[in-house]
Formats: C-alpha cells, structure tokens, sequence
C-alpha cells in the first residue's frame, strides 16, 4: 500500500499567532510562560536519583532538583514537557508525519547527522542550564513579556547561529 | 483577577493536568508549523526560509499585546507574571553555546522534542544530547558560580529600562516585528527562490500579512491608549479585602510582637518609616529607614521589597496609623507581600517604652490624628533604649537620665521596674509565601 504524503505545514504567521495564543494562556492562566530544558533538567535529575543518589545529594544543582526525599518529576514543567511530547505526537500523527525518518542535509550521511545531533543537543543543553532557560522559556516567553535579559540571550542566538554558520554549510546545504 | 491561584482552585492533579494541556497545545503548534524538521529550522541560518524568525516573532508579538492588552484593561495581573530575571552576561554567553548548537544539531530543545515525538531519528538523537548536556552543567557548574550569578539584575523589562510606557513599548515591538518580516519576506525571495530586486519589488503585499499587520499595531495602539493599570487600579482590584483586613485590624501589629519577631534571627524585620525628618531624628526605631510615600509608588524602590526573601516581615510606621495604612494601600496593592502596620504608631510605641523623662515627655495634645505626641528635648534618633528594646544589652541611658536615676537613689525613690510592658498579645503576623511560581524553564 502506498503511503500517504505528509500534509504541508501551517502558514508561519498563522503557526506563529497560535503559538502566541497559547503562549498568552498559558501566562493567563498559570502566570507562567512556556519552557522545556528546566523540565528536561528536572527528568535528568530523577533518572540520576535512580542510580546514584548520593551523588546527586552532593552536587547542588541536582540537589536542588532532586536531593534526599525530593521528587524531581514533582514539578509542572514536567507535565508541560510531557504534554509537548504529546501535542507534537498527536499534530504530527494526524497530518502523516508520524514515520522514523533522519532529517538532515544532502551532503552528508546518516551517521553523521546523528552524531551532530548528539552533539548539538549536549552544547544546546548546556547551553541552556547557563542562561537559565531555552529558546522557549527564555526567549520566547521572557520576549513576551519583555524581559531585558531574554532579548539579549535572543540576539545572542541569533549571533552565535550565524557566525557559525557560513563554516559549517555542508552539513545543511 | 488572572493569573489564578490554580493550586487552591484545581487541586494538585488539576493544576498538573492544565499544564499537560498547556503543554499540548504547545507542541501541537510547534509540530503544525514544521518546528520537527531540523532543516526548515537550519534553514533560517542561511538566510533562505524564514520560519524560525516568523513564527517565533509573530508569537512573541502576538502573546506580548494580548498579555499588555489584558493587563491594560484590568483582567490579567502583571506583576504576578513570572518575567524571566535578567542575568545578561550568562544569558548572553548561553545563548552563544546554544546558537552553535543549534546551528549543527539543528534543533532548540523544545523542538527536537516534538521531532522525537514523530519519530524523527535526528531528534532523538538531539534529545538524548540534551540530557547529556544537562548533566554535564549540573556537574560542572561549581567550577563558575561567580560567573553563573554574575550581572544578576532581577525581574527587569524593557519599559523599565527604556523608562517608556508598557503600550508603547508594545507598539514599538510590533512596528520593529513588521519590519522584520517584510525583510524576512524579501531575504527569502532573494536567497531563497533566487528572484531578482525588480521582482521582489514588484510582488505585491499580501491581503493576510496585511490585516494580520493591521489588527497588530490596532491592538498594540489600544493598549498604549489605555496605559497599565494604575496604583488607584491596582488597589481597586484588592479594595474589598484590603478594607475588611483594615477594619478586622488584622494588619496592625501591637509593638511586643515586633519586638518579639526582631529577636527572631530566622527573620529579617524592616521597618518603614514613614514620618518627616525632624520627627525622625528625634526619635525612631532601631533599624528603621525613612521612606516617603513617593518613594513608595518608584516601581524600583518597590522592586526591592518585593525581592526580598519569603522572611521579610514589613513594618510600616507613622506617628499614628494613619499615614502608614494609606502607605499599607500603596504596597498591597504593589504586590508587596508580609506586610504589617505598627499599631498605635510611634506614639503608641513610646506610650509601651517610654523614653527618660529628661529626653522626652508626653503631649496632652490631641491624641487623633497622624502628629507626634511625644515631646523631646533632643534628637536622640535611636539611642536610646526605647528604640530597641529587644536588645539583651542596652545603649547606656543619657547623661541627664542617669543623673535622674541617682538623684532617684539618693532620696530613696521606688526601685525601677524595666519590665513594666504587658507581655500579652494577639499574634497578628502570618508568614505567607510569595506566589511567584518558578518558570518552566531554567
């Protein structure tokens, strides 16, 4: 049987007004804007709990998360983590993108797709920890409600995006 | 008056349920505008597909006038927004690692999520990076955490940093947005399909982009019309509550228990003083900082307060309770959280210790109204033991005290009794905890 072409993505504009009226209820209704690295931090947290909670009791950042008696999935963020996964599971079900497949451009091989991504998800991660929030939760949610320090980190990764860019347009191009 | 305190309303499986479905909502939207493909969002970096930039900045736009609209029009609250806090020197350098790990992973973390949650192998791949990045932070952090702290400038926007109404700000984000996508409309164009300038100029605007654009700046334009709520607005949202807590005296706090909580060293105990100079300098409390009520409406003084850690107890002073419950409004309904009133004034407070009968005696005078009752005769500011009578060691009395106290000796006068105060009160401070929840991310 033949498989059915994936259904074309929204207009941008229109993604976007959508993506700002949920942003805008989610401040509404909970006061807060949306994220996912802290949640991702808090899941990473409980998985080490899992196997090594001593050490996580002695390193403060995972402490905090997860330290002694404390449940680090205990936290809305996961919910909205894993409500993200979910949304993204359903969206992409119902317009035929649910399917394994490797985006990546056409000058380089599987293989190293996956190892770049690896890669780019750990100094992204990293990333992240040190500005205190990721592309979502810093830049999109603090930029709507006009924090200083989010549109800076939002210029800032613009910046570092494009001075790095030019020097690594065979992986895209 | 939104956001709402959905702990108390839905319950714990309630409040955790909402944020699932924030969440889906989320990713649904991030899903539908093509934010699982690690090309489409690899793509804005060379200029040729602009879908990062619109999607992002039309949501940012778009969420920024309806927040600033609603809290124009009094539904939303925005000082109980959760607003990221600037720490711009690690922001900025975080956001320089990120941007290079977007640019060869392909993805932000909240994309690559819903690429894994469509079997996107390259997402996976990334998410699982993620994690690993993450935890290389938490174990690596202590080597910086000067850095990590460093530039730390708190809930800061942009209208304060501009010092510009929050409605024209928003406009000015609108008209700069606009601006940006018709240069992202031409960048694609260009490096994208290739077209030349005379065809790009000759493409006509499109009707959506064009009353999308329009009802934007129309909205951004009401909302600076209108102005952000006032201090007047504010306290009319919390009037009815406030006037019962008034009324129920449930904000003044009987001068015992303010000792009683200063020598709690698990609290920090501040007192505003609210009265004019020359009555400050004759006599205040120890540790008491003059304030005028202007400098209580400065949104920056304010910010300070309402930094201050879950266990700052407030105190707010004048020569009665007059002035100090019309300070109590303007705080309140700032937002300012842990905050009492001293009962009876600093009148009431020298009536309960008072000071040597040389230094100050009591005015018959008209014991209503917000003036000071006590006549001294000399500014004593806090030197003298009515102004802390929670110290175990006294400030030694005035000269003209101690001459008093011989002479009282000498001829055999009754024995003084320090501790005349009346140790009985109705505890009136009840803790409470800032309702500032912590951002999703971060």
């Amino acid at each position: 049987m033949k498989r059915k072409e994936p259904r074309p993505y929204v207009n941008p504009y229109v993604g976007g007004a959508l993506l700002g009226v949920v942003l805008f209820l989610s401040f509404y209704i909970t006061g807060n804007g949306l994220g996912a690295s802290g949640a991702i931090a808090h899941v990473q947290a409980a998985i080490l709990d899992l196997f090594a909670p001593g050490h996580v009791d002695r390193v403060a950042t995972f402490a905090e998360m997860a330290g002694g008696t404390r449940n680090a999935l205990d936290s809305p963020g996961v919910f909205m983590l894993l409500g993200t996964f979910l949304g993204g599971m359903i969206s992409g079900i119902a317009n035929r993108r649910f399917r394994p497949e490797t985006r990546k451009g056409p000058g380089i091989s599987t293989g190293t797709r996956w190892a770049l991504a690896l890669a780019g998800g750990a100094i992204m991660g990293y990333g992240a920890r040190i500005a205190r929030g990721c592309t979502s939760g810093q830049a999109l949610s603090g930029g709507a409600v006009l924090s200083v320090g989010s549109f800076a980190f939002m210029f800032a990764v613009f910046a570092g995006g494009y001075a790095l860019a030019w020097f690594v347009r065979r992986l895209w191009n | 008056m939104a956001p709402f305190h959905l702990e108390t309303i839905a319950g714990t499986i309630g409040y955790d349920l909402i944020f699932l479905l924030i969440g889906m909502g989320f990713g649904a939207v991030l899903e539908l505008s093509g934010f699982g493909d690690s090309r489409k969002l690899a793509a804005q970096f060379y200029l040729r597909e602009m879908t990062v930039l619109k999607v992002m900045f039309t949501a940012i736009v778009v969420a920024c006038v309806l927040v600033f609209l609603s809290s124009a029009l009094g539904l939303l609250d925005f000082g109980r927004l959760w607003v990221n806090p600037t720490y711009l020197a690690p922001g900025i350098v975080g956001g320089l690692v990120m941007g290079v790990g977007f640019i060869l992973g392909g993805f932000c973390p909240g994309t690559s999520l819903v690429a894994a949650s469509t079997l996107k192998l390259d997402g996976i791949f990334f998410v699982l990076g993620v994690f690993a990045g993450v935890f290389l932070f938490g174990e690596t952090v202590d080597a910086y955490q000067p850095f990590y702290h460093s530039t730390a400038m708190g809930r800061f926007t942009i209208p304060e940093w501009l010092g510009l109404p929050y409605g024209v700000v928003v406009l000015m984000l609108v008209l700069m947005a606009l601006a940006m996508f018709w240069a992202a409309g031409v960048s694609e164009a260009f490096f994208g399909a290739r077209k030349s300038w005379q065809e790009i100029r000759a493409t006509p605007w499109k009707k959506g982009h064009l009353a999308g654009a329009g009802a934007l700046v129309l909205l951004a334009g009401v909302t600076a019309a209108i102005g952000q709520p006032t201090l007047a607005d504010r306290w009319g949202w919390i009037a009815a509550d406030g006037q019962q807590q008034i009324a129920l005296r449930e904000i003044y706090v009987e001068p015992v228990e303010v000792v009683d909580l200063k020598k709690d060293l698990t609290l920090r105990v501040d007192v505003l003083d609210l009265r004019r100079e020359e009555d400050f300098n004759r006599f205040h409390l120890a540790g008491a900082r003059r304030v005028t009520r202007e400098e209580l409406r400065d949104p920056a003084f304010v910010k300070t307060l309402l930094a201050a850690g879950d266990n700052t107890i407030v105190f707010l002073a004048s020569n009665g309770e007059e002035e100090a419950t019309a300070a109590w409004k303007d705080l309140k309904a700032q937002g300012v959280v842990n905050l009492y009133v001293l009962a009876g004034g600093i009148n009431g407070w020298l009536d309960l210790y008072p000071p040597p009968a040389c230094i100050a005696t009591r005015a018959a005078g008209d014991p209503s109204g917000d003036t000071m009752q006590w006549r001294f005769s000399a500014a004593v500011g806090d030197r003298i033991p009515s102004a802390h009578p929670d110290r175990a060691t006294r400030d030694p009395l005035p000269a003209c005290a101690l001459e008093a106290r011989r002479e009282e000796a000498v001829h055999g006068a009754a024995g003084h009794d320090e501790e005349t105060a009346p140790r009985t009160f109705v505890r009136k401070v009840r803790l409470q905890r800032k309702v500032v929840a912590k951002g999703g991310c971060g």
